[in-house]
């Protein structure tokens, strides 16, 4: 099985350089149509698994669930918060949210939005006997919620919690009368899938096609396209292929080799911006000695270099981000010094993206007693995130150069986590995306800790215990300001201390009839109801 | 009693299925662990074993072993951990589209594939034969995945003639939703078809000119010139009869193979079957649906090797009177 999906990967590598090439051929001869002004097709990248918006925390399944159901807090292109169907949100106590919501919205059936409603919506992750994939995670800090009248909603949290209006962004709004007692087979059927968004179910059919009709009692202006048909295409040169035969009006996730000739082409254009995923290497630091570092023969040292703040530093050091954002990922890469991507609560504008220093890394790595260098092994995915293999590769290559002997292990993300949780890797890449510099660092970096949920991500358990006071202090600080800034200091004395080593954020793209517009977003989603007409 | 082919047979095949049960298991099993890929990236440890002991991976490897084999054998495969549904149902759902697909590109390969062989192997020698046998090898060779795209690119991209990927409308045909009972069903099949049928065509042109060259040669074929009788009866009531039992078992065989393995084409077609809906699941390690297709896909052979032995039975007197040795040859 591992090797089926290995040889998927491959192909799909190789489908993609041959398809480069017969566009190339065929790009010239292409005649497009433009299909009827109303209708929209899009060919999204991932698999929807199902309907249902409280079952599975994936990307795909929130796409297709934010065109029929809207949360309380909104984000807007640049990855901040605005008002959804709740028009505002205040602190009234340290312990206490109250959500204001907006009136005068209807659900798809005609029936009015309530706060019972929103009630029901951030109970239900809890409630569901199905495996919940992890909803649960966004409203564990809620300790009660209470109905003031019909459009005011007051939560309770167990203690001072300033992220609760990101973690709520990620909880869609459903209709109690309809999700009651709804299973997923009633969402996927069509039943249960009636929300307050600007688009309503139509006809489903799994692996293929979510068809959709524009709602015409929503509160927003109204979108521009009265159908739209969201078309499963994982497949990267199918959807490449789909665009470019007319049959799709609106491609994510254009493959990198394709960026290039779609530009070109007039009747199409690529739209791009930073996103919020953040591609860094986590550092085995909590082992002496780590049982995969070893000499340049090959016997293990007795020491773990990496636990030196000196060898991090000329690991990074060594790294060239510009040659891997330029060449590797084609411009599809910004090099990166921080948690977060730019747009996104407590980016840290003070440290400067590492400039590319080998002879500064061979000092550092001699004064820490390694003139000779070591070997190690750099582990990560190659199927998860934009060209990860090669990327491996570089950084390997980078760090051979300075003389720490690197060994590159890339493998499909299933089994790379099993290993990872084994502990049987040494520096490992990961991505990462989040609203707030303060919940990456509680994921990424935080002193692991079971009952708390810190550090759930730490690879390479880092451990500072000023750090986690300055994400914990961010955390439960209400005002948004003086968060951002308890947020960015943990962020810079994180990254001074190499606990992780950032290497870009990834660039997201969309291919379209360049007859359309879209303003590109940070947090990856497609949304057809900001898909206008231009 | 137990001597009887069949039930011989279907005891072989049932040990058969409760030996690949464990082997699949154990196979998915090795694969890893579901729950990082699955949980929400902002969970934390407590709600990472809480998902845990939900799927019930917590359990030793026997117990959960026991577990599914005793729900097995009450007719239930496990819930998909990704949608939440049957994970039987799941594959019950894409199982016309692929069996749609399969069935057509097997006809398009014996329609194709068997005069062309029959051609090829009467008049090894003439140009049209070299050339059928020459392009036989190309289908052999190209990989079906860049076939499959320069199709599209021909025939959507450039041409704009058919669509590129997806099913087209589907009726409900007897409760089975069909896409070849519509037009756009049909425009949406042809691509996918072909591109699956090639390397079957190919497979059946040179078995079948290979069988028909040798055929020509045999005793049989001179004494019923000699007489008199015309070249026509001699390959129809003939060699056909003779060559044709190899071909049958093959082409049952290779329908198997479509109906399990199109992966690649519909990959490349988005074509919503099950080799798409396997290759999503290995990729999520949706244990359930993984375990659930492998034991289908096992029973599907089993099925198909029986109802092949059968049919060769019926059409092959002399086979009636050895049948059971024939069984155990071809088990």
């Amino acid at each position: 099985m591992k090797i089926i999906s290995q040889i998927s990967q491959q192909l799909t590598g190789i489908v993609t350089i041959s398809l480069s090439l017969s566009l190339c051929l065929c790009l010239c001869l292409t005649s497009l149509s433009l299909s009827a002004a109303t209708e929209l097709r899009i060919g999204l990248s991932g698999e929807v698994t199902s309907l249902d918006p409280h079952h599975l925390a994936s990307q795909p399944n929130l796409t297709v669930a934010r065109h029929v159901f809207e949360s309380l807090v909104d984000v807007d292109t640049q990855n901040r918060l605005i008002p959804g169907l709740a028009l505002s949100w205040r602190a009234i106590d340290p312990h206490t949210w109250e959500f204001k919501l907006r009136k005068g919205v209807a659900f798809h059936d005609g029936s009015p939005f309530t706060a019972q409603d929103a009630e029901f919506s951030l109970q239900r992750p809890l409630q569901l006997k199905s495996p919940s994939g992890g909803f649960a995670a966004y409203v564990r800090a809620i300790a009660s919620i209470r109905i003031i009248d019909t459009h005011t909603l007051q939560i309770k949290t167990k203690s001072p919690y300033g992220a609760l209006p990101e973690d709520l962004n990620s909880i869609l709004i459903v209709s109690k009368k309809h999700a009651v007692n709804a299973n997923t087979d009633d969402f996927d059927s069509g039943r249960a899938m009636v929300g307050t968004g600007p688009y309503q179910f139509v006809r489903y059919q799994r692996g293929d096609r979510l068809e959709l009709s524009r709602f015409l009692g929503w509160w927003g202006n109204p979108p521009a396209h009265d159908k739209v048909t969201l078309r499963i295409v994982p497949s990267d040169p199918s959807r490449t292929a789909g665009l470019l035969a007319a049959e799709l009006d609106m491609i994510e996730h254009v493959p990198s080799a394709d960026i290039k000739k779609l530009s070109k082409n007039n009747q199409l254009k690529v739209i791009q911006a930073t996103s919020w995923r953040t591609i860094l290497l986590h550092l085995d630091q909590y082992r002496s000695p780590s049982p995969y570092i070893t000499d340049l023969n090959g016997s293990l040292l007795s020491k773990n270099p990496l636990q030196d703040k000196r060898v991090r530093q000329a690991l990074s050091l060594a790294i060239n981000r510009l040659a891997i954002t330029e060449r590797i990922m084609e411009g599809l890469g910004m090099p990166a010094i921080n948690f977060v991507s730019p747009p996104s609560f407590g980016y840290q504008t003070i440290l400067k993206p590492e400039t590319f220093d080998p002879s500064a890394a061979k000092q550092l790595l001699t004064e820490a007693g390694y003139p000779n260098g070591f070997q190690l092994t750099l582990s990560g995915p190659n199927n998860r995130y934009i060209n990860d293999d090669q990327i491996l590769q570089a950084v390997a290559q980078f760090w051979t150069r300075v003389g720490v002997r690197t060994t590159v292990e890339a493998l499909p993300m299933s089994t790379l986590l099993n290993k990872v949780r084994k502990e049987e890797t040494t520096i490992t890449l990961l991505g990462w995306g989040s609203f707030a510099a303060d919940l990456s660092i509680r994921s990424l970096i935080a002193t692991t800790n079971s009952e708390k949920g810190y550090g759930a991500w730490n690879w390479g358990r880092y451990s500072n215990s000023k750090v986690d006071q300055l994400m914990t202090t961010a955390l439960s600080t209400i005002d948004r300001t003086k968060r951002e800034a308890l947020a960015r200091e943990a962020s810079i004395l994180a990254i001074q201390d190499v606990a992780i080593i950032p290497l870009h954020h990834q660039v997201v793209s969309w291919g379209m009839r360049s007859g359309l517009s879209y303003t590109p977003r940070t947090d990856e989603f497609t949304l057809a109801q900001h898909v206008s007409i231009r | 009693m137990l001597r009887s082919p069949i039930l011989i047979r279907i005891s072989h095949s049932i040990i058969t299925l409760f030996a690949m049960s464990i082997a699949v298991f154990l196979g998915v099993y090795a694969l890893g662990n579901p729950v990082d890929l699955l949980i929400n990236p902002q969970a934390n440890q407590i709600e990472r074993a809480q998902m845990i002991t939900q799927l019930g991976i917590d359990q030793s490897l026997w117990v959960q072993y026991q577990r599914f084999l005793s729900a097995a054998l009450h007719g239930n495969w496990g819930t998909s951990f990704v949608s939440n549904t049957s994970a039987w149902s799941l594959i019950i759902e894409r199982l016309p589209a692929t069996v749609e697909l399969a069935l057509c590109a097997m006809c398009i390969a014996i329609i194709i594939g068997l005069p062309l062989g029959l051609i090829a192997g009467l008049h090894p020698s003439r140009w049209y034969s070299r050339l059928i046998m020459n392009g036989s090898i190309l289908g052999f060779s190209l990989p079906t995945f860049w076939v499959g795209l320069m199709l599209i690119m021909m025939f959507s991209v450039w041409l704009g003639w058919l669509p590129s990927s997806g099913r087209g409308t589907t009726t409900n045909t007897l409760g089975i939703p069909l896409s070849i009972t519509t037009i756009d069903g049909l425009m949406h099949l042809i691509l996918p078809a072909i591109n699956l049928a090639l390397f079957k065509l190919s497979l059946l042109v040179r078995l079948t000119q290979s069988s028909t060259t040798l055929a020509m040669l045999e005793d049989y074929v001179r004494y019923a010139r000699a007489k008199g009788l015309t070249e026509r009866t001699i390959i129809f009531k003939h060699v056909l009869p003779n060559i044709a039992p190899p071909i049958i078992t093959i082409i049952g065989l290779e329908l198997g193979g479509l109906i399990a393995f199109a992966i690649v084409t519909e990959s490349v077609f988005s074509w919503p079957g099950m080799g798409k809906l396997l290759i999503e699941s290995i990729n999520m390690l949706d244990r359930p649906v993984i375990v659930a297709y492998l034991m289908m896909i096992v029973s599907l052979f089993i099925a198909i090797n029986l109802i092949v032995d059968t049919v060769l039975i019926m059409i092959n007197p002399r086979l009636r009177k050895q049948a059971p040795s024939l069984q155990s040859s071809l088990a």
